[in-house]
Parts: structure tokens; C-alpha cells; sequence
């Protein structure tokens, strides 16, 4: 075991967590509640986007439980069209889009580029108050009756045809997308101003640079997001008949202003992901990532094209068969760039010395499944096929093999790869390496099945289905338990790692980040002086080279 | 598919029907889509296969036991160029491929059989042009092209028959259509795949594909008395648009003889093909679709008429051939002839051979 | 320092980026449906007054050239100018705002609020509104199905002003607060970045204003 593990730990005996730490600098709630300091707020955000996450996860058990039976027995169509749609706007606006930016995104880029802080602390911390705000609003929605729309807030469905509270749903969606804004700017103004002298564009970590890709995204889509959201609630509240027929709106511009966020939303939600991945795969390695360029490069192309692509998703509403050439034709293309970085992950291991802690498994996971969801997106973006798959479980099967199967994954691996930074503990490893596999296990028997379904006809967002799919669906939900028991784990063991957790010291993995130079946790200002980088990413020669030991204080 | 043998062809079908995978394959476009679908699953599998065996073999290879020092690589260009032109080639295929089938699909031949269908919440309505009249049914002889004409009285709905492989979304305000061609007697699955309330998973129903004397029995038995273009005959009368549209020199209104198929210049300037969407449009918003030589003074009839309505009204349009034809709907009356006191001044010889002005709904 | 000046700038230039974002998906809608239904459109912004429209872009205009006086007081550390400066601006906005509550007050009695009964009468005879009929007597009488959609030019008409007037809200709160720290010496000891980073965003409010103004206002105005 000690020579397959790249883990080297202080002596248990001696080690003490640093007394002067960016956790222990100062007491009471005020101090929480008023910071400025970037780790603080990853760390408020990473308590409440969890506290969402099970909240968007029991509804998905909800889901599994009422999808057993073919018929509409657990709950009433009503409140299965509620659940559905609650699973979607959490999962989509209070996890997946902050998840990896607002936590390890907040927590480890200053540390990465080898500044103090985010350019703009105060406005850090007004996302994550606009965060909340909108997890209340959400809350509130949800306790008031609901909302049933679909998280794609259809029109004329949600303006005129449900009695659900849209219009609150719809201000929450609001207030968060706000929240991202205002991360996505922070970042990009952080990366352009902040950075350490001698680290240039070229040197930063590929995590740096996917966080910045997807920061460009936050910044120019979420706004359109915001105005389609006025444009509902000024039609559903006052009636001024932009999307209506029959006061010659067209309920195609929705789809149009909505999609052209919401395409970039799920690029959003992927590119941090790669970033962990990028950062985990080299580690775990011991090696630079191959093809640091095209990697870079690739995830700029990504945020790129990611704006060109959102009539995909309207291929069979009657829009102009022309049209449907230029979007299916871009989706190919932005589909490459991922190829490209999964290829290069992968030719990251060549001639590398590989160990499969925890992170590494998670890893491996997404390399696996992303391919897998990123393939079936070309079944989609291939408007053929779409024809018979488009609006089935096909797609839903797609989007959670890249988000859950992708994103998720991606999510679990940075927050055990930076737990000992972020907490100055070690997780368990078996047990963690027991859930990691329970993950994979559970979510292949969850979602596979569901492409079958789609194949099959399955419409999505049903609540009763004809009984023929009923064994699919078994099998799904199947593996839904697995999954669920998957994701409880991290958090308990996690939980249980903070007060007996194994003393990690500062660089436990011998990684070469910035962050790895510093101690865990680390001090408020990030380092005892501003580093000097003279020294390109994933460089573990000059880690080699590197005599000192960064010390802690106190 | 003229290139694989239709033995084996026909064995995988039964084989993936049997296991269910895939729907059946009840239509002429399913077999070819099916084959881009297998080749994209081909395609999918190699591409999996060859990142799956890349993980796992340079684990077992440069696992940390058996290769403890790593050698630092920069990347390697060829390697670059590789992974992009290769994926990117086949995502080109497939890119080709899936359009000319979409194409295909969403390109109705002109000989195709016209039916329309509107959605609402919660219901599929089907009406013939015979005037046959189905809710969340679907009656269709085999081989015989097939034009769906969709449009939602509601939100939008999605109508879908997976063993056609074919499925276009119903929008409330304009039509839109799909086609197919049904080459299996049998009965199959219609669903409604967009969401559109609280009975979306109840919108479902059943195509129920006959052979060519069973349609016939069919059509006969389930007729309603009326054809489409005769109830839209009575809805132009009782709705008074033979006042303009009666065909005389001196009318206000343009001829509709022959118009539908037609080229029409508009007061704009513009061309227009005068198509059932045209024509519905120029009954709900005439003001923008002004015949040249003509002014705007057409009131519109958005709100006093329903999609069947229309529908029927549009069929009726279609089928007016002459001015002779025209000029006999001013002796059309809207009410049925027992309610009237009199005899109607002439009866008017339709297109369709039964006159029987039975129950319609408008 | 130098640092944050420069980062808090950049993040200013980038916020205004957003905003146009923002605004652009309503700029987009109004084009479409200008382009669908232009009769309706022009005859709907006849019924705009001309007169208020210039003066309040006049006025806009106005305010920005005092925002950036005041700019430049700041720069050369003249309290009193800057004060003075603030001041004008803060009251040029609320004069744009007041000139605003007139046109929507007129738009109320005329009962052109689409969803507060809503009325095509001046569009489907335009002898009864005398006022705009006079100045534009070759406005045809519109049809009901093209008149209706005059309820469409003005729930963008709004869409589109009220949430410029919200940023012009926003903008005088902010005011309000810039005069009092002002008074206090905040921004004449050389630190100008808060009142640059302020002239960006009251700028951006004015060109936002220089677009919707020819869109909205001068559909087919020419004699």
C-alpha cells in the first residue's frame, strides 16, 4: 500500500493543524456573515449548495419512486409535474451551475494565480447573498404550492395555462443567475488582474483556464436568461402579449431568448468540472497534462462556440429546415474540443505513475461517462435522429450521463483532491473509494437504461407510462438507491473527517499548485509573501528541486 | 438499405424488436434512420472501446508499482491532429447523413394525404379530409404517404409516433407538419412529448395502420356526414365571407378560385405560395396579407372561429376550381335544411359526392 | 493599488457588458416584431409626444456632460465643483424621470397600458384622437387584426423604458449617496475611481437612452 499511494502525511504523532489558519483567524457569526475572504465564502458556499443538493436529490428519489409503477400512483400527476420541475430549477440553478466555480472556483483561484484574494471581495460576497436570497425564493416557491412549468418555463404553458407560482420561481431563477454573473466577473477580472509577477497566461493551471472559459459564458448568457425571465412574468402578470398568438407574440421567440442562455448554461456547468479533472489527472499522474495548449485552447473554443448552438434544441419546432443545417453543423464542431481534452487526459497517464486514490477514481468515472454523454449528444446534434429522440428519455438519460455522470463526478473529485487543503484533514480512503464505486455502479444501472427507454419512445416528463417500459424503469430506479446511498456517504464520512480525519500538512498529494505551497488550511491571506512564479504549471521537476518547505504559522 | 442483405436485415429487426430496443420499424423513412442510428451506436461503441482500453491499459501499464517515474511529455501535435480530424470527420457524417434524412422527413411529396391534427390540452383530435373526425386516434392506410398538418388550440404539445420514427411539435398560432409513409399493418403508440400540464402523460393515443379495403370500411362507417370542405362550405356562408368573396367582377374581396397553390402578388409588393398556412393566416390577420389591387377592409376572425374552423374553412378553400364554383357558394346556407322554413333556392352541387349536411362539429 | 483601481475599472467595463446583454434581448424582441407588424408600429409611435422625447434625451445629454464635470473635478480635487457637478446630474435625472411620469401619465388617460384596459380606438379611427390625427392626417385608420398589435409597441415601449428608468433609478440612489460622501472630501483626495467607475455606468444609462430614443420615438416621423 505505501508504494501505491502518492499520499505522504506528516507523522500523526506530531502534526497539529497550523494554529493561524483562514478558519481560525476570527470568531462569531459576524465574521462569517460579513467576510471578504475568498475560502470563507467557498466554504458558505459549499454548506448551502449541499443543503440544496439534497434537496434536489430527494426530489430525484421521488421521481424514481413514482417511475416503478406505470401507473400514477404514488403521488397525483399534479405534484409529479411540481417534483419534476423543482428536481430541474435546483439542480440546474442552485447546484450544477454553482457548484464548482462558487466552491473550489472561489476557494482555490487566488491561491492558483498567487494572489490574496478575488479582485473584488465585497462583490463576492453579495453573490453569495444574492445565492441565498434565491435559495429562499425557491424555498418559498416550493412551500407555496410549487411550481410546474419544467425548468424550461415553457410559454404559453407557464404564462397562461398553470396556477403554480411561476412568477416567484421565475424573480429566484432571477436573483441567482445575478449571483453568477457576478462570480463569472469577479473571475475574469481576478485572472486579468490579479496574477502573481511571472505568471503568465501560459503557466496558469488548466483549472484557471477552464473556470475562466466558463466565467465568459456567465458573464455574456446569464443576462439574456434574466430579460427572458422579465418577459414572463411581465406576460404572465400584465399580459403584453410577446409570446402570445393571439395578440401576435410568437412563443418561438421564448425558446430563441431562453436557449440562447440556457445552451451556455450547460457549458457553464461542465467547464469548471474539466478543470478538477485537468488538475486531478496530472497529479494522480505525476506528469503535466499532455497537450496543455490544446487543452487551454480547447476549453476557449468550448465557451466559443457554446454561444452558436441553441437552436439544437429546437430542431423539431418548426423552424426553418435551413436553419437546422447552420445549428446542427456548429453543434459538431463544438462537440470537438471535448474530444480533444478527453484524448488528452488520457494520453496524460502514457509513461505516467499512476495511483487511484480517491480523486483518480472519481476521475476516471468522468473520463468514462462523459464520453458516453458527450457521444449521445452527437445522436442529438445530428437533427436526423433527433427527430425520434428529441423529447424522450433519451435526452434526459444524455444530460445526466454529462452532468451527473460529467459534472458531478468532476465536482466529488475536487472536493476530496482539496479537502486536505481546504480543511487541513484527510478523508477516510476506503470508504471514500467504496462510495466512488457505489457512484459509478449506481449510476450506470440509473441511467443506461433511460437511453434504451428514450430509443424505445418513452416520452420524458411523464408521470405514468404505458407498462411495456416498466422493467426499464425498475432497473432504473434501481439504481437510483445505489447512487443516493453513493452520495450520502461523502457527505457523512466528510463530516467525519473533520474532527478525526488524519493531519494532511500542506501538500499531501506532492502536487505542484500554487496552493499546494501553502498551509492547509490556509492563512487568511493565502501566503506568508506574494510568490514569484518562475515556473510553468504541472512542473514536477521543479517540485523536485524545491528545498524549502513552506512552513506554517503558529 | 438495398446493400444489406434484406434477410438479415430483417432478422436483426425481428430480433431488436423482440428485445425491446428499438420500436418497431412501421414506416418507410424507420429503417433509415435506424441505419445512422446504428452507426452512430458503432461509431459510439469504437470511440468508447478506444478511450476505455487507453484508461485501462495505461493503468495496468504506468501504474505507480510498475512505473514509478514518470516522464514528463509536452504533447505532440500529430496526436492533436489526429483526435480533432477524426472525430470531427465522423461527426461530419453523421452531420450529412442526419440532415438528409431530416430533410426527408419534413418534406412532404406533393401527393401525400392531408390530415390534420390539433392538440389540446389533453387530447389529440384527427380530421380526415372525408370529414372523419378521431380524438387521440389515428386511422391510416398502409403505404400511402401520409401529410400530418399539426397546430395546438393551447400551449405546445409534441406529437410523436415512435414506430414511425417520425415527431413534430404542435404550436399554438401556426401549423406545421411532418410525413410518413406506414408499412406495417398494426397498431402503434402516438404520444404527446412536450410538456403541456398536468394529463401530459395522458395524452396519448394509438395509429392504427389498415390495409387499403379495411381504411375504405373504415372512412365509410365513421364518416360524419360532412366532409371538411363541406363544413368549411357552410362556415363561409354563415360567417357571410361569400359578402366579398363571391367571385363577381365588381367584389370587394379577391376570388378564392384556385388561389390555394398559387403565387400571390400582395399589396405590398411581395410574393406569397398561398399554402394552408397562408390561408390561415389571411383569415386571422388579413391586414397583412392584403391581395394586391385590393384594400385592407377584411375584418378578422381571430376569436370567433376555432382551429377546426379554420381547418375547415381552409380545406373548403382548397378545393373551390373554378368561378362557377365560387358563385354557387352564394346559394350556400349555413343552417341545415330542416331547420328552414322553405327549401334552400338551389341546391348546391358540391365537389363530394355525398350532399348530406349532417351533424358537424365547427 | 494601482492594481485595484485597474481591476475595479475592468470589472466596471465588464459589468456594462452584461447590461448589454441584458438589454440587447429586448432590443432583439422589439426589431422582430417591428419588422412583423411595421404599420402598427409607426402609427403607435406617432402617438409618443416628439417634444418630450427630444427634451429628455436633451436632458440626458445634459447629465452626462455634468457627470463627467464632475469627473473631472474629482481628478482636480475641487470639492465644491464635484459637489455642484453631482448635484446638476442628480437633478437632471430626476427631471428625465419627471418628464417620464408625464408621457406615462398621458399613456394612462389615453388608455394605452396594454393589460389596463387597453384601448385601439385611436388606431382603428383616428379622427376620435384629435390630437395626434392633426399632426399626422395621413395615418390611415388601421384595421382591428394590425391594431392590435399596437398593444405589442407598447408593452415593449414599457418593457424598454421602465427598465431604463429603473437603471436611472438606480443610477440617482446612487447619486444621492455620491453627494453626501462627496461633501464629506470621499472622492477629492485623489482616490477618483468610485465617481469614473460611476460617469461609466451613467453613460452607459444615456446611450441605452440613445438607442431606445430613434427606435421608439422616430418611426417614420419625416414630414
Amino acid at each position: 500500500m505505501s508504494t501505491d499511494t502518492i499520499v505522504r502525511l506528516p507523522d500523526q504523532a506530531t502534526a497539529r493543524i497550523p494554529k493561524v489558519n483562514f478558519l481560525s483567524k476570527e470568531n462569531g457569526l459576524l465574521s462569517w456573515l460579513l467576510t471578504g475572504d475568498h475560502k470563507r465564502i467557498a466554504t458558505l458556499y459549499l454548506i448551502s449548495i449541499t443543503f440544496f443538493f439534497a434537496v434536489g436529490g430527494a426530489l430525484a428519489g421521488l421521481i424514481r419512486l413514482e417511475l416503478l409503477t406505470p401507473q400514477s400512483d404514488l403521488m397525483a400527476a399534479d405534484t409529479y409535474n411540481k417534483v419534476f420541475t423543482m428536481h430541474g430549477v435546483i439542480m440546474v440553478f442552485l447546484f450544477l451551475v454553482p457548484s464548482v466555480p462558487a466552491t473550489l472556483g472561489n476557494f482555490l483561484m487566488p491561491m492558483m494565480i498567487g494572489a490574496k484574494d478575488l479582485a473584488l471581495p465585497k462583490v463576492n460576497l453579495l453573490s453569495w447573498y444574492l445565492y441565498i436570497i434565491a435559495g429562499i425564493m425557491m424555498l418559498f416557491t416550493m412551500a407555496t404550492g410549487g411550481v410546474d412549468t419544467g425548468w424550461t418555463f415553457t410559454v404559453p404553458l407557464s404564462t397562461h395555462f398553470v396556477n403554480t407560482n411561476v412568477i416567484t420561481a421565475g424573480l429566484a431563477v432571477f436573483v441567482a443567475g445575478f449571483s453568477s454573473v457576478f462570480t463569472g466577473l469577479n473571475f475574469i477580472v481576478t485572472i486579468h488582474k490579479m496574477r502573481a509577477p511571472g505568471m503568465t497566461w501560459f503557466r496558469l493551471p488548466l483549472f484557471v483556464w477552464s473556470n475562466y472559459a466558463a466565467s465568459i459564458l456567465m458573464v455574456l448568457g446569464t443576462p439574456v436568461l434574466a430579460i427572458t425571465l422579465v418577459l414572463v412574468v411581465l406576460e404572465r402578470g400584465f399580459g403584453i402579449g410577446v409570446f402570445d398568438p393571439a395578440k401576435g407574440g410568437d412563443p418561438i421567440l421564448f425558446q430563441h431568448l431562453f436557449w440562447f442562455y440556457s445552451h451556455p448554461a450547460v457549458y457553464i456547468m461542465i467547464l469548471p468540472g474539466m478543470g478538477v479533472i485537468s488538475e486531478v489527472v496530472s497529479t494522480f499522474s505525476r506528469k503535466r497534462v499532455f497537450g496543455y495548449t490544446a487543452v487551454a485552447f480547447s476549453s476557449v473554443a468550448i465557451a466559443v462556440f457554446a454561444f452558436f448552438v441553441w437552436e439544437h434544441h429546437m430542431f423539431i419546432m418548426g423552424v426553418s429546415n435551413y436553419s437546422t443545417l447552420v445549428f446542427s453543423l456548429l453543434t459538431m464542431l463544438v462537440a470537438v474540443p471535448s474530444a480533444i481534452k478527453i484524448f488528452n487526459w488520457s494520453f496524460t497517464l502514457y509513461k505516467g505513475s499512476i495511483t487511484f486514490e480517491t480523486p483518480m477514481l472519481y476521475a476516471f468515472g468522468f473520463m468514462g461517462l462523459f464520453t458516453i454523454g458527450g457521444l449521445t449528444g452527437v445522436f442529438l446534434a445530428s437533427t436526423g435522429t433527433d427527430i425520434h429522440l428529441t423529447e424522450t428519455y433519451f435526452i434526459v438519460a444524455h444530460f445526466h450521463f454529462v452532468m451527473v455522470g460529467g459534472m458531478l463526478m468532476a465536482f466529488l473529485s475536487g472536493i476530496h483532491f482539496w479537502w486536505p487543503k481546504w480543511t487541513g484533514r484527510m478523508y477516510p480512503e476506503k470508504i471514500s473509494q467504496l462510495a466512488a464505486l457505489m457512484t459509478f455502479i449506481g449510476f450506470n444501472f440509473t441511467f443506461f437504461p433511460q437511453f434504451i427507454l428514450g430509443t424505445l419512445g418513452m416520452p420524458r416528463r411523464y408521470a405514468a407510462y404505458p407498462p411495456e417500459f416498466q422493467v426499464l424503469n425498475v432497473f432504473s430506479t434501481a439504481g437510483a438507491t445505489i447512487l443516493g446511498i453513493g452520495y450520502l456517504l461523502p457527505i457523512l464520512y466528510l463530516t467525519w473527517s473533520l474532527k478525526y480525519g488524519e493531519i494532511a500538512g500542506s501538500n499531501p498529494w506532492q502536487a505542484t499548485g500554487l496552493e499546494w505551497q501553502t498551509q492547509s488550511p490556509p492563512l487568511t491571506e493565502n501566503f506568508p509573501e506574494i510568490p514569484i512564479v518562475d515556473h510553468d504549471a504541472y512542473d514536477y521537476e521543479w517540485l523536485e528541486r524545491k528545498e524549502k518547505e513552506v512552513t506554517s504559522v503558529g | 438499405m438495398d446493400h444489406i442483405s434484406p434477410v438479415i436485415w430483417q432478422y436483426l429487426v425481428k430480433w431488436m424488436t423482440n428485445l425491446p430496443l428499438f420500436p418497431p420499424e412501421a414506416s418507410k423513412i424507420a429503417p433509415q434512420m435506424d441505419a445512422l442510428y446504428y452507426f452512430m451506436v458503432l461509431v459510439s461503441l469504437i470511440g468508447l472501446t478506444i478511450v476505455v482500453l487507453l484508461l485501462v491499459s495505461f493503468s495496468i501499464l504506468y501504474s505507480r508499482k510498475r512505473h514509478p517515474v514518470a516522464v514528463q511529455i509536452e504533447g505532440s501535435t500529430l496526436l492533436e491532429a489526429t483526435w480533432t480530424i477524426i472525430p470531427l470527420g465522423l461527426f461530419l457524417i453523421m452531420f450529412v447523413w442526419g440532415s438528409l434524412i431530416y430533410f426527408r422527413v419534413y418534406t412532404p411529396p406533393a401527393n401525400a394525404m392531408n390530415i390534420y391534427v390539433v392538440g389540446k390540452q389533453w387530447m389529440w383530435k384527427a380530421e380526415h379530409p372525408g370529414g372523419q373526425h378521431e380524438i387521440d386516434a389515428l386511422h391510416i392506410p398502409v403505404n400511402k404517404p401520409i401529410q400530418i398538418t399539426l397546430i395546438s388550440q393551447d400551449v405546445f404539445h409534441s406529437f410523436s409516433i415512435p414506430a414511425f420514427r417520425v415527431k413534430r411539435e404542435a404550436i399554438p398560432g401556426r401549423y406545421t407538419n411532418v410525413w410518413f409513409e406506414a408499412t406495417q399493418v398494426g397498431t402503434y403508440h402516438i404520444f404527446c412529448t412536450q410538456y403541456c400540464g398536468t394529463n401530459h402523460s395522458a395524452m396519448i393515443g394509438q395509429v392504427v395502420v389498415m390495409s387499403p379495403e379495411d381504411y375504405q370500411k373504415w372512412l365509410a362507417e365513421s364518416t360524419s356526414g360532412a366532409s371538411l370542405a363541406q363544413n368549411g362550405e357552410r362556415l363561409f356562408a354563415s360567417l357571410s365571407c361569400n359578402a366579398c368573396h363571391n367571385g363577381r367582377p365588381d367584389a370587394r374581396g379577391p376570388s378564392l378560385a384556385n388561389v390555394y397553390g398559387s403565387n400571390l402578388t400582395l399589396a405590398s409588393g411581395q410574393t406569397a405560395h398561398v399554402d394552408e398556412a397562408y390561408l390561415r393566416e389571411a383569415i386571422l390577420n388579413p391586414s397583412d396579407h392584403v391581395t394586391q389591387g385590393f384594400t385592407p377592409i377584411m375584418p378578422t376572425y381571430q376569436g370567433q372561429i376555432s382551429e377546426d374552423g379554420v381547418i375547415s374553412l381552409v380545406e373548403y378553400i382548397k378545393s373551390l376550381n373554378s368561378n362557377y364554383r365560387v358563385d354557387q357558394t352564394l346559394n350556400t346556407t349555413a343552417l341545415l335544411p330542416e331547420s328552414e322554413g322553405k327549401a334552400t333556392t338551389a341546391t348546391p352541387k358540391t365537389a363530394a359526392p355525398s350532399a348530406k349536411q349532417g351533424m358537424v362539429k365547427q | 493599488m494601482e492594481q485595484q483601481v485597474d481591476a475595479t475599472t475592468f470589472a466596471m467595463w465588464l459589468f456594462l457588458l452584461t447590461e448589454i446583454m441584458f438589454f440587447g434581448g429586448l432590443f432583439c424582441s422589439y426589431l422582430i416584431f417591428r419588422n412583423w407588424y411595421y404599420p402598427a408600429f409607426v402609427e403607435a409611435s406617432h402617438q409618443l409626444n416628439l417634444f418630450w422625447g427630444t427634451l429628455n434625451t436633451g436632458v440626458l445629454i445634459t447629465s452626462s456632460f455634468t457627470m463627467a464635470m464632475g469627473v473631472w473635478c474629482s481628478e482636480m480635487r475641487k470639492k465644491s465643483g464635484l459637489v455642484l457637478c453631482l448635484v446638476l446630474t442628480f437633478v437632471l435625472g430626476l427631471v428625465f424621470l419627471g418628464i417620464k411620469y408625464i408621457e406615462y401619465s398621458e399613456k394612462w388617460e389615453k388608455h394605452h397600458v396594454p393589460g389596463f384596459h387597453y384601448s385601439m380606438k385611436s388606431f382603428t379611427d383616428p379622427a376620435s384622437d384629435k390630437e395626434v390625427h392633426d399632426k399626422y392626417p395621413d395615418d390611415k385608420a388601421l384595421m382591428p387584426d394590425m391594431a392590435r398589435h399596437t398593444e405589442l409597441y407598447f408593452s415593449l415601449y414599457f418593457a424598454m423604458t421602465g427598465m431604463h428608468a429603473l437603471h436611472m433609478i438606480i443610477g440617482i440612489s446612487i447619486l444621492g449617496f455620491m453627494i453626501f460622501r462627496a461633501r464629506a472630501g470621499a472622492y477629492t483626495t485623489g482616490h477618483i475611481t468610485f465617481v469614473e467607475n460611476f460617469g461609466l455606468y451613467w453613460h452607459f444609462v444615456d446611450i441605452i437612452w440613445i438607442f431606445l430614443f430613434p427606435l421608439l420615438y422616430l418611426i417614420s416621423r419625416h414630414a
